[in-house]
């Protein structure tokens, strides 16, 4: 079994700040992570290789720097990374992201042979969108399971796979036919840590180094910011409210019952509101 | 990046894509009106659904269109009733997709559904929930359509020009941003729920429904349904819905502290939340998290306690009647937003203030209030 798994190194958002000034992003220093969602699609992707066989190849599409990434799920065990680096691709949105994440999929199959699953996290921490799974899914024509929570089993001979999909209103027990595209939640594994000669092998291992070229991209026009259907009009910081926050001034050490007093001022509905929720007391 | 490229150099672009503004291809200029895609799950309709219809009339208004309801499901009462639905929350007409197939939900026959209606009946802008139904679908539906999607826009509006401004947090939560789709047709957008108001239902009689055919039989459709396992515990996912929240933040200090969040919830009635350090701490679990990669509130009452009200708790707290935040520090940034402010330690104050609660509230004092 052929599993590819789409990873994005990010910037640790928890770390980004904006300068109180310029209202713009100081990007200095901060430092990048795996996206986290993506290492529960790298960690399900190994586990179903340990039991089934097979070759797991992971992809990212980044600047060359996105090589520190490749080298540390090298590290949990991968047997292949790829790196998809070109200038070409800056600016890209969702649409133009799947474009050249598709060609790059087609491109590891015809080379190293066709993938049963493509598995991708729920969506990154820097873009939020969840989009690119379900893109990448419909440009290689493949079937679609997102939010999936479990996969129950995979039958290598007669192609099936059986997945548990998390929805708003419960969960669905979903069969599908392979290839398929995987989108995982996270809290679904927990991530291996290498083995000392993974990380020595990992230390070594050729990274593939693929141009839009070399994956097998033709229509430039496709790519990047050219590619790319929607167009950043302004980056802003939300506008300060004039009225900052009425503060509580009391001599009170502990001021709840002034705080309360408080609350039913402003909002006199709520005090019965309060009373029929709070009914069991 | 710094290795040599292999293909020639693109000449520089100038303003990035600000800059690259033309005019709409003709083929798409016959693409008018609103659409809302009406979201439902065994008959239940997702709110965020209404929530979108009120925002789309206001788009449509200003655009002077018809805003149209998008209905996916089985033939039958149910998914009329969803139908009639539509109309009380403002729709002018609907779109109707009714077929036993669509009873689940599955993307493919979902994408074939929406991709052959907006191809047949040609909407400039497109609005989905961005539940896992919602982004599950937009996804399949922009890249079929080879159209641009903005994901969990916090605002939507009409330029000047009549182009579809959405506008979303970025960089984190960090910053806002607003994204246009302006060659592209249908201009496409998620909405998260709870971000739009509620708009008041009215009783008005059903008005022009146009059905269309899906199409497929179920041998076309390789995803199969085997088994539906209802949410056992609907609690976890009111938080949204609430009308009381109380969260807490870093401030504190310990998962211990939390309990203090759930105690003084518990006494209101009310649901917990926090902000995000909690959960990537693993103190409380993450479908308690609010912020934007969490949830969006919008109760009648918000107490955060110990949190400092970075700009992605902010964009997501907003739409509350009242918030009270309670911090140590005068300066952080959530005084710059909430409605009443105590500079004090929520450590100390929440259990005073859950017994201040539980006095005021208790039917017996009450009582002796109201005689």
């Amino acid at each position: 079994m052929h599993i590819v798994v789409c990873i994005k190194q990010v910037p640790d958002s928890a770390q980004i700040r904006v300068h109180p000034v310029t209202n713009t992003i100081m990007r200095q220093g901060v430092p990048t992570i795996i996206n986290p969602y993506d290492l529960f699609a790298v960690e399900e992707a190994l586990r179903l290789r340990d039991t089934h066989g097979g070759e797991v190849t992971v992809l990212t599409m980044g600047p060359p720097s996105a090589e520190d990434s490749l080298r540390r799920v090298l590290s949990f065990g991968v047997d292949r990374a790829v790196l998809l680096t070109d200038r070409f691709f800056a600016g890209s949105d969702t649409l133009a992201t799947t474009y050249a994440l598709a060609t790059a999929i087609k491109k590891i199959g015809e080379t190293f042979g066709a993938p049963d699953i493509v598995f991708t996290g729920k969506q990154t921490i820097d873009g939020d969108t969840a989009q690119v799974g379900p893109g990448i899914a419909k440009r290689l024509d493949l079937r679609q399971l997102t939010y999936i929570s479990k996969i129950d089993s995979v039958d290598t001979d007669a192609k099936e796979i059986v997945v548990e999909r998390r929805s708003e209103a419960g969960v669905q027990v979903l069969k599908s036919q392979l290839p398929v595209l995987v989108a995982m939640l996270e809290g679904t594994n927990d991530l291996r840590r290498g083995t000392l000669e993974e990380a020595i092998a990992a230390a070594r291992a050729e990274v593939v180094r693929w141009s839009a070229a070399d994956a097998g991209i033709e229509d430039m026009q496709k790519c990047g910011l050219r590619g790319s259907p929607t167009i950043v009009k302004k980056v802003f910081a939300p506008s300060a409210r004039s009225e900052k926050a009425a503060f509580i001034e009391t001599e009170d050490q502990v001021p709840a019952e002034a705080l309360i007093d408080e609350i039913f001022k402003r909002q006199p509905a709520l005090e019965d509101d309060l009373a029929a929720l709070a009914s069991g007391y | 990046m710094a290795d040599a490229p292999k293909t020639p150099p693109a000449k520089p672009q100038a303003g990035g894509r600000a800059a690259s503004k033309k005019e709409l291809p003709d083929h798409f200029k016959p693409y008018k009106h609103v659409w809302v895609f009406v979201e439902q799950e065994r008959g239940q309709v997702h709110p965020v659904s209404w929530e979108l219809l009120g925002e789309g009339r206001k788009l449509a208004d200003k655009l002077d269109v018809d805003l149209a309801a998008v209905v996916l499901g089985p033939e039958g009462a149910e998914t009329q009733h969803v139908v009639a639905e539509a109309f009380n929350y403002g729709a002018d007409l609907a779109y109707l997709v009714a077929d036993p197939l669509l009873r689940d939900y599955r993307n493919e026959p979902y994408t074939k559904a929406m991709t052959d209606l907006v191809n047949t009946y040609q909407p400039e802008i497109l609005l989905l929930g961005a539940t896992t139904l919602g982004r599950d679908l937009a996804g399949s539906v922009a890249t079929t359509l080879k159209t641009g999607l903005t994901a969990d826009s916090t605002e939507l509006d009409v330029d000047d020009d009549k182009s579809l401004a959405a506008t979303r947090p970025t960089f984190g939560g960090s910053l806002l941003c607003t994204i246009y789709t302006l060659n592209y047709r249908p201009q496409m957008a998620t909405v998260r729920p709870r971000v739009m108001p509620m708009p008041e239902r009215v009783e008005r009689p059903v008005g022009k429904v146009i059905t269309h055919p899906l199409g497929l039989v179920e041998g076309d459709i390789v995803t199969k349904v085997l088994d539906f396992l209802p949410a056992r515990d609907s609690a976890t996912s009111n938080l949204a819905y609430a009308d009381v929240v109380v969260a807490g933040g870093m401030g504190l200090g310990s998962p211990e502290n939390f309990q203090l969040v759930k105690q003084l919830a518990t006494t209101l009635g009310a649901e917990y939340g926090c902000s995000r350090p909690l959960v990537q701490k693993g103190w409380v679990p993450s479908d308690r998290q609010i912020g934007q990669t969490g949830k969006t509130i919008r109760p009648k009452l918000y107490i955060a306690a110990g949190i400092s009200g970075a700009i992605q708790h902010r964009v997501e707290v907003e739409g509350s009647d009242l918030i009270v935040a309670i911090n140590t520090d005068k300066n952080a940034p959530i005084f710059d937003f909430a409605h009443v402010g105590l500079v004090a330690d929520a450590i100390k104050l929440l259990p005073a203030l859950t017994e201040a609660f539980r006095r005021r509230l208790s039917p017996h004092n009450r009582d002796k209030l109201a005689s």
